[in-house]
């Protein structure tokens, strides 16, 4: 079992009273929540802060987890061998433990039985994950294969860590910020107790052609000056294939040319909208003829694009 | 090989459930879902016979306020005020993200 230093992780003396672990702990909540916080690792650092301060809250764990003394954080330990007991299992049982697992058993929180009466049905974990997936992916539906490690419990009620792929199939339209379910397949219950369930919160991947708004894509549509002036039809590349779009003459950088129906898929049924954003580009070097041929245009034109200045 | 995949599913608006299968399924008790409907903070799709009924969309919501409860240790009202600002903040988000998209690169 590896060893982690709840102190240092809330970052409080190892004397600490309740009260200041109390208000480290709300002072790093407050900055890492996965809820309200933008940071980096901020799900994995409130985990981590979680587990230190479930331990250090309760004074009969904080006295089992000083026991254990002072060591390097991810160093290998045993516990003292009286703990096993606890578990009614032998020490061997604390290899495939966490220090979390560890502490929450040390409660009996879990419902052990032999402990006046029998245990009560309790409903297994459920597992928030992050399925990043491409917008190919958004707009197909695909299968993926998730890593989680769950908690589960043996008929004595010793927790164990077990890593598991989970196997979900995300249907055709899932978009940034949903969040789907798969019923049933979280943490094992406990005595009879149900199954928990998986939440699976979509984000998208950063795509090198669009940029996804709800079930909208926008496009850059790169045109040449003599393209938006005069009018074109171009190829346009959508998540389905190429499809011809008609740029109409006079078309200004900016403008939002839209492809009903080429976005991405909606669960109900129809779809959202493509936009090609024209961008009207120049060539890097002028040859002499478009030199020429834009020089006598500039002769030609009387249009004034800054008449508003005066 | 598809057959081991499970499938996940969208909260479905017309999938309803009563009360105590949300309490259920959010870790809250039926007497907190009551005070976050009091609250505001939580829709019932309906009430059938004076009792609440919940639509699926309304897990996310009930698991989010468990979560918040559980880490903030807040009572029902100030988990309904942090729900409310974090609604806030996803529909400016999701403003933000749509002006970005019609953003040239």
């Amino acid at each position: 079992m590896k060893f982690k230093d709840y102190y240092a992780i809330l970052g409080v003396d190892r004397g600490a009273s309740e009260e200041d672990i109390k208000k480290a702990y709300r002072r790093l909540a407050r900055k890492y929540h996965p809820d309200v916080s933008k940071e980096p690792q901020a799900e994995a650092r409130f985990k981590e802060m979680g587990e230190a301060y479930a331990t250090l809250k309760d004074p009969e764990k904080r006295a089992a987890y000083d026991q254990l003394g002072q060591q390097r954080p991810g160093e290998e330990f045993r516990p003292p061998p009286e703990w096993s007991t606890q578990f009614g299992e032998g020490a061997g049982t604390f290899d495939e433990m966490d220090l979390a697992d560890l502490f929450a058993g040390l409660t009996g929180r879990r419902g052990r039985p032999g402990r006046g009466g029998p245990a009560p049905a309790m409903r297994g974990q459920d597992y928030e994950i992050t399925a990043p997936i491409t917008l190919e992916e958004a707009f197909q539906g695909t299968h993926l294969n998730l890593d989680l490690t769950t908690t589960e419990f043996d008929e004595q009620g010793t927790p164990r860590r077990v890593p598991r792929i989970v196997k979900a199939r995300i249907p055709k339209g899932a978009t940034e910020g949903q969040t789907l379910r798969l019923p049933g397949q979280g943490g094992r219950g406990i005595n009879g107790g149900p199954a928990g369930d998986i939440y699976l919160h979509i984000a998208l991947r950063p795509h090198r052609l669009y940029r996804a708004s709800g079930h909208d894509l926008f496009l850059d549509l790169p045109l040449t000056p003599w393209e938006a002036a005069l009018g074109a039809s171009v190829e346009v590349p959508t998540l389905a294939g190429l499809v011809n779009l008609r740029v109409p003459s006079g078309t200004r950088t900016g403008q939002q040319l839209r492809l009903s129906g080429r976005g991405l898929p909606k669960p109900g049924g129809g779809a959202g909208d493509l936009y090609a954003i024209a961008q009207i580009v120049m060539p890097p070097e002028l040859s002499e003829r478009e030199r020429g041929l834009l020089k006598e245009l500039a002769t030609a034109s009387t249009f004034s694009p800054r008449q508003h200045f005066h | 090989m598809t057959g081991e995949y499970s499938d996940a599913l969208w909260p479905d608006e017309r999938q309803t459930m009563p009360l105590r299968a949300l309490a259920e399924l959010s870790g809250l008790s039926e007497d907190e879902l009551r005070q976050l409907v009091d609250c505001g903070a939580l829709a019932p799709f309906s009430e059938s016979s004076g009792q609440h009924v919940f639509s699926a969309v309304s897990i996310t919501v009930a698991r989010t306020a468990r979560r918040l409860r559980d880490d903030f240790e807040l009572e029902p009202h100030g988990v309904a005020v942090l729900l409310a600002y974090l609604d806030r903040i996803r529909e400016l988000e999701a403003q933000l993200r749509a002006l970005q998209a019609r953003l040239p690169r």
